[in-house]
């Protein structure tokens, strides 16, 4: 730790002087390529919409854990998630219902509770961090907490995801090579829930979605095979979370929102890049959808 | 093992014609609806066994009753030929009948043969048994060339040759194939039949085909099966054509009447 502080400092930009910008940074290495990695998988398997539940979700987990009198209401917060992610895959799974209609039942649901929870007595203002979270406050303890999370969730990812690749693909031809998508879900989903709740302090429930969303989005434009697509994402996570961190310094705005405009960016310039691509291969059909 | 298994031992890769796989007396209800009742049928090696009948039939519930997605009553008794996949669990080669995909996901062929073949991230790197073995498997159905393309880019007819292949790798003990050429052309349908025509002879596989296209899958059959909820007749090609129902499902009567000059 004191080794990567003092190698920073040694660089000659104002940012690097301060301790609290040199943490940052080290979360920031740490977690976005795991975002990345985790991104193009909730992308390809279309499960935007149920990271994005997990994380409102967290809400309620929040204001559960209060409830409970919890000092860190991280436990809560965790334990929500993973119940409430489980239940709408298993809801989904034994009604047949639409994926959509699921999701957006349950997450009205958990908002709801979770608004009720902590407005209570109208102290809801004290939690207004949980919304739009502060990756500067993040101690080294923190850092080396997220570090052996970070670590974990990725190796498991890594173990799984070929399975999670080819049911995403289609789920009757990965059953017939006898993989069980019940499990290789609810692994899955068991990731997601520890990504975003892990990074939620810092990220903020408002956005962590999109750190997950958009690097994938973007490298999906551009990559023709699953390692471009990762190797592609990390990228645009790395830089957008280098980026925005030390642009979120200068311009004195929340770090996890200025990343995600960041990436934004960088969606838009690979969108670019497919057009360009594309009208250099001379096709460019009416109706082509661009965005994938 | 039960006795009556012995007749396949050793004989693993020689046409044995016996059977591989034994359906007896399937009913399945979805909800409410009786969809197949007292379905019974038995399978053989190297043989390809199609089944044909009118839309609802049940024709792709009763193969998803053999991947065993559907609650059903009735027995299915799968013979373990070729020594791995146990009884309960055989290895099934199945080809959808349209893979419903994300057409944008960047998944190459190659990242598909390799991600149902080993456990080794296919985000890494491919390693070298993987792509020997997706090359050779994709060279026994004319599709080599398509390696590195993108699953999203193939035609109709490039895509159900690779993930036949997929389906071949390793060699299953029972292959399904539900209407495997739909919206697929003239030539590119001619060349699957061909293919699978091949392949049940190379590997002495039990194949059970879903067709619309009865005048298509005649020559290559050997066995046909009418189903329409029950099984209303099976037997050779010429038997099941000459059966009065078939004929009439199939409109195979009809004559198209020759304008005539006046």
């Amino acid at each position: 730790m004191n080794t990567w502080h003092s190698l920073i400092s040694l660089l000659p930009f104002e940012w690097t002087q301060f301790g609290f910008m040199r943490t940052a940074l080290l979360a920031v290495l740490i977690v976005s390529p795991l975002f990345a990695l985790m991104g193009t998988l909730v992308v390809n398997n279309r499960m935007a919409f149920f990271s994005d539940a997990i994380g409102h979700a967290s809400l309620t987990g929040v204001g559960l854990g209060v409830l409970l009198g919890l000092a860190d209401p991280l436990w809560a917060l965790v334990a929500f998630a993973l119940i409430l992610g489980v239940g709408i895959i298993a809801l989904q799974r034994f009604t047949r219902s639409a994926m959509d209609t699921v999701i957006s039942l349950s997450m009205s649901f958990s908002i709801a509770l979770g608004v009720v929870l902590l407005s209570q007595g109208g102290n809801f203002n004290k939690f207004t961090h949980y919304l739009i979270g502060d990756l500067l406050s993040i101690t080294p303890g923190e850092v080396g907490q997220l570090l052996v999370t970070s670590v974990l969730v990725g190796g498991a990812l890594l173990f799984a995801y070929n399975r999670i690749l080819l049911i995403g693909l289609n789920e009757s031809l990965a059953r017939s090579r006898g993989m069980s998508a019940w499990w290789t879900q609810m692994l899955f989903c068991t990731a997601i829930v520890m990504v975003v709740t892990m990074n939620l302090r810092w990220v903020g429930i408002l956005i962590v979605n999109s750190m997950l969303i958009v690097p994938a989005a973007g490298a999906r434009n551009i990559a023709k095979n699953a390692r471009q697509y990762v190797f592609y994402a990390v990228g645009i996570a790395l830089f957008s979370g280098v980026a925005g961190l030390i642009a979120s310094f200068y311009t004195n705005t929340a770090t996890g929102a200025t990343i995600v405009l960041v990436a934004m960016a960088c969606f838009v310039v690979t969108l670019g890049i497919k057009a360009a691509r594309h009208r250099w291969a001379g096709e460019w059909p009416s109706g082509t959808r661009i965005i994938g | 093992m039960e006795p009556q298994l012995d007749h396949h031992k050793g004989l693993a890769r020689h046409v044995c014609g016996e059977c591989c796989t034994k359906i007896e007396g399937i009913g399945v209800t979805l909800s409410g609806n009786r969809v197949l009742e007292n379905v019974s049928l038995h399978l053989h090696c190297g043989e390809l066994t199609t089944l044909v009948g009118p839309n609802g039939a049940g024709k792709s519930t009763l193969l998803r009753t053999l991947l065993g997605e559907l609650p059903h009553s009735g027995r299915i008794h799968f013979l373990p030929v070729f020594g791995h996949g146990r009884q309960d669990a055989p290895a099934i080669g199945y080809v959808p009948q349209q893979l419903e995909f994300d057409r944008f996901s960047p998944i190459s062929v190659q990242d598909a043969f390799s991600s149902a073949l080993s456990r080794w991230p296919v985000v890494l790197w491919h390693s070298r048994r993987d792509r020997n073995t997706a090359r050779e498997a994709l060279a026994a159905v004319h599709a080599e060339h398509l390696i590195g393309r993108k699953l999203g880019e193939l035609s109709g007819g490039e895509l159900q040759r690779v993930l036949l292949a997929l389906s071949l790798t390793p060699v299953p003990n029972l292959l399904l194939l539900d209407e495997p050429v739909s919206g697929i052309d003239l030539p590119g349908r001619e060349m699957f039949y061909r293919t699978v025509s091949e392949l049940r002879r190379q590997f002495d596989l039990a194949i059970l085909m879903v067709s619309h296209d009865l005048t298509g899958v005649t020559a290559v059959s050997d066995r046909i099966v009418f189903l329409n909820r029950r099984i209303v007749c099976s037997g050779t090609p010429a038997e099941v054509i000459a059966n009065p129902e078939v004929r009439r499902t199939f409109g195979l009567d009809l004559v198209i009447p020759t304008p005539t000059r006046p």
